[in-house]
């Protein structure tokens, strides 16, 4: 692993537009394994820690993580140009091959392999999701809330998101506020008791 | 489509920049309020589309974000992509700069800790919610079921790549999974 002292800067907005494009067009279903591999490993613009901190943050914030690290990392080096430099690398490219292959897909709707193969992609991304909040549930054993409180948040949104289908605005507010304070609350205690 | 106007563009544009600022378990949380809004409440697509361009986005290289795109794209051509891709990037980006910028980092105090704790059930609600969603269009189909809960199991065991999944998935469907 790279100490503090070997890591490298990029030479200008170009580098850095040129990495996060690189490491975008090879993240299939997921691009922050690349990210890792590319910009602690190969470039050595970030150590391991420095990494694992941004991705933290970028976890905290709203919004695609990958992309709040790409503002945070390419201002870091080159100010606002250095963020737009980063985020036009990841999304530039990558948008153009998604809209020519929508576009493919809208011309070939009507075929009915076409439309079934679209059908069955559908399902195993929807799988995919569901794997990502399967591997999460994991994490919930650690949770200071304890597990009925979680248990009873997460059927809360899903029911009243997935069923009934209220607006999400509404939801986050009232259930991620109350799990925000009942949170901090046992934290707050576990931490007197100590 | 492309037949959007000023009025419903704008609207489009405030209805992601608030899912910006929701989207506090990445983008794809969001995706069920975007099903409600454009399948649901304005009739822009079906949950046929819908659920292709999640599947589209993931299929190709890339943020999974890009699925926003493929959204406006369906909707109103590049106005649509402007539109929610300006907006569900647009004050969560902001967001990012600024923290990125003038934030303390102090990622051990409880303020964080219950934030990232108290939060992670509502996710899971979120990433539940999103999954029932995308399986709308093939509901009641059991090959369908099959590569859902495959795809689950494959994904929580082992490691491998999302693409040979979707490779799968679009194999099965095309000789499966063709709309009756």
């Amino acid at each position: 692993m790279a100490s503090d002292a070997e890591l490298r800067r990029p030479a200008n907005c170009g580098e850095l537009f040129r990495a996060f494009n690189r490491l975008a067009l090879q993240g299939f279903g997921g691009v922050l394994p690349v990210a890792h591999r590319t910009l602690v490993e190969q470039e050595r613009w970030l150590s391991a820690p420095q990494f694992v901190e941004l991705l933290t943050l970028g976890q905290v914030l709203p919004g695609p993580n990958i992309i709040n690290m790409a503002i945070i990392i390419g201002d870091r080096f080159f100010g606002w140009r250095g963020a737009l430099a980063a985020v036009a690398g990841l999304l530039l490219v990558p948008m153009v091959i998604v809209l020519a292959l929508a576009v493919a897909y809208q011309q070939q709707a009507a075929h009915p392999a076409v439309a079934g193969a679209l059908r069955g992609m559908g399902a195993v991304a929807a799988g995919l999701i569901l794997a990502t909040g399967v591997k999460l549930a994991r994490t919930v054993r650690g949770n200071p809330m304890g597990l009925p409180a979680c248990a009873a948040i997460g059927v809360a949104t899903f029911a009243l998101v997935g069923g009934l289908r209220w607006p999400m605005v509404w939801v986050v507010l009232g259930l991620g506020g109350l799990g925000m304070a009942l949170a901090w609350r046992r934290i707050r205690q576990a931490e007197a008791a100590r | 489509m492309h037949g959007l106007s000023w009025t419903d563009l704008l609207g489009l544009w405030a209805h992601f920049m608030l899912l910006s600022l929701l989207a506090v378990g990445g983008a794809i949380t969001t995706a069920p309020d975007m099903q409600r809004y454009l399948v649901g409440q304005q009739g822009w697509m079906t949950d046929a589309q819908f659920t292709a361009g999640v599947a589209i986005a993931q299929a190709a290289p890339g943020p999974n974000i890009l699925f926003v795109a493929v959204m406006g794209w369906h909707v109103a051509g590049v106005a649509g992509v402007l539109a929610t891709m300006a907006g569900i990037m647009g004050p969560s980006s902001l967001l990012a700069f600024a923290v990125g910028r003038f934030g303390r980092r102090r990622a051990d105090s409880i303020g964080l800790r219950a934030f990232t704790a108290g939060l992670t059930p509502l996710t899971l609600g979120l990433l539940a919610s999103t999954g029932w969603v995308l399986t709308a269009p093939v509901r009641g189909e059991w090959v369908a079921a099959l590569l859902v809960l495959g795809t689950v199991a494959t994904s929580v065991r082992t490691k491998l790549s999302p693409m040979w999944l979707i490779a799968v998935g679009a194999v099965a469907g095309a000789v499966a999974l063709q709309p009756r």
